[in-house]
């Protein structure tokens, strides 16, 4: 049973649906439906009231919310249906997608393409092995952001955040603002991965001890948290004995990293990659099953919404381009990481495509003065310098669609090669 | 007088040492691999400025305002900034742009609504 048929269905109407939505719809595709689980569009945006969104797009500084915005109107001048409420319980592999809403019901909608938009999930508690006792007081950072910027509470008044990635910080500047009193933020890695902005702006702007290579090892209370002890930890991560302090705290906030969510994605039988936890794609954003595409954060997690749009138009026209021409087949050529890289998006690659081809990876520690190499079948065929690489800041580098004819079956190799710095 | 501050320009994040005079003038900055690093050190200890945002409770909505200052402002400033903020009382409806305080504070600076609601 299908209820009704739609050229593209795009899931989650944040920064990345909103994105290929405009994208697609400007590519001349009339019939795009948007399914958006909460009751506004935005995503993630939405609660990021902090500013710093757009400045590559837009050349201006936005907050999140502001930046949403823009998006959402040009969706709006579109007349593009962005219909909120909506669940997507389930996608087939012939690109059925089962949904359901109070205003509609339970329905099914069947797709000329599908553009899987869903975002990320930050890792919770229990993938993280924290000891101690499981009372309230813990939630992860975007929570307590969605909490205090959405819905108007706070969500304690001493509190200790492990993790020092992006979202933590800026939590702690905001837990700081709104009255709370942060007391430290404790990071296992000898690094942050946070922005040098945010550690500044976020961290020293309110006096917050960040500790590096520390990690919780003791959380307390038996309804409420009462306190945290945290640890220096060795090379191997593993705690050094004498090296405990105490915190009385109410509140832990957990920053440790995010996860592309697929659910929905693997109830279509997409082909998924360890190294980002994000389907497997080719140069044109199109996963293991034909006519099913992704972008955004679903794909990898991305330091800048703004990365995210430019992405997620590319992922809208591929969706457009394969509804009014069809799959345009051919072999795939892959794409590996070589040393010092993980994650490359995409996989793999359909040479002459006519298209740039952009790449991007994670750096798999902090090189000084380094340089991105590109390589296919032994031949390097770009060398791209920068003063530094970081795990936490993706990098990026484009092959001009000239390199890309002939590619050997080899496939291409990205690297970084270059001095490791420790600590 | 010197003192120590992370660029925050880019990844790089140079460690720069700034000289100060006794009165707080900036003398010079080492350290910085690029020009900006320079110009960020001197604004940053002569007179760093921040952008604010920040949630506001709202009359009649269970949901608080976002708001952000129309320019940034003294770092300085931003403790009293927040506590106005906290006793500053909004009706809906309000739309992403409109101006919720006029320059507050004398800092020049507006508080601007970044949401509808």
């Amino acid at each position: 049973m299908t209820d009704c048929y739609t050229d593209i269905l795009i899931i989650g109407a944040g920064p990345a649906g909103l994105a290929a939505a405009i994208a697609a719809k400007e590519q001349g595709i009339d019939s795009i439906v948007v399914l958006e689980r909460e009751s506004e569009p935005g995503g993630i945006l939405r609660q990021c009231i902090h500013n710093g969104f757009g400045l590559h797009r837009f050349k201006e500084e936005l907050t999140g919310p502001e930046y949403a915005q823009r998006d959402i109107l040009r969706a709006d001048e579109l007349g593009i249906p962005l219909e909120c409420g909506t669940t997507v319980l389930s996608v087939s592999a012939d690109r059925t997608v089962t949904c359901v809403s109070s205003e509609k019901g339970f329905r099914k909608i069947k797709a000329g393409a599908v553009i899987l938009a869903m975002g990320c999930r930050e890792r919770p508690r229990g993938a993280l092995c924290t000891p101690g006792t499981r009372c309230a007081g813990i939630y992860s950072a975007g929570t307590a952001q969605r909490f205090v910027n959405l819905e108007g509470f706070m969500p304690g008044k001493r509190v200790v955040i492990l993790g020092s990635g992006d979202i933590g910080l800026i939590m702690a500047r905001r837990m700081s603002l709104q009255s709370a009193e942060v007391l430290a933020c404790v990071e296992i890695m000898p690094y942050s991965s946070g922005l040098n902005r945010n550690i500044v702006q976020c961290l020293e702007d309110y006096g917050i001890p960040l500790y590096l290579s520390h990690t919780v090892t003791d959380i307390r209370g038996r309804e409420r948290l009462t306190g945290v002890t945290i640890a220096k930890v060795d090379e191997k991560r593993n705690p050094v004995p004498g090296t405990e302090i105490d915190f009385e705290c109410d509140t832990l906030l957990l920053s440790c990293g995010l996860i592309p969510e697929n659910e929905l994605s693997l109830t279509a039988g997409v082909e998924l990659s360890a190294a980002t936890s994000g389907p497997v794609v080719s140069n044109t954003l199109e996963t293991s099953v034909p006519g099913i595409f992704a972008c955004g954060n679903v794909l990898h997690v991305h330091d800048l919404v703004d990365h995210v749009s430019e992405e997620s138009a590319r992922a809208g026209r591929a969706a457009a381009e394969y509804v009014q021409h069809g799959h345009s087949g051919g072999r795939f050529v892959p794409v590996a990481d070589g040393p010092g890289v993980r994650g490359t998006v995409p996989q793999k690659v359909l040479p002459n495509s006519g298209e740039d081809l952009h790449l991007m990876f994670r750096p798999t520690d902090v090189f000084r003065s380094a340089c991105a190499v590109v390589e296919c079948g032994g031949r390097e065929i770009i060398r791209k310098k920068a003063m530094i690489f970081t795990p936490g800041e993706m990098a990026e580098v484009t092959v001009r669609k000239e390199l890309l004819d002939n590619l050997s079956d080899a496939g291409i190799i990205v690297r970084i090669e270059g001095e490791k710095q420790n600590g | 007088m010197d003192k120590i501050i992370t660029c925050i320009n880019c990844p790089v994040g140079c460690r720069m040492t700034v000289q100060l005079s006794d009165e707080g003038v900036f003398l010079s900055a080492a350290g910085n691999t690029c020009p900006r690093g320079a110009k960020y050190a001197e604004q940053e200890c002569t007179k760093p400025l921040r952008m604010i945002t920040a949630v506001i409770p709202v009359s009649g909505s269970s949901r608080p305002l976002s708001v952000k200052t129309s320019a940034p402002v003294p770092k300085d400033r931003i403790r009293e900034i927040m506590r106005v903020l906290a006793e500053v009382s909004v009706d809906t409806p309000v739309a992403a742009g409109d101006i919720i305080v006029r320059n507050i504070l004398n800092s020049g600076a507006d508080i601007v609504a970044t949401r509808n609601l």
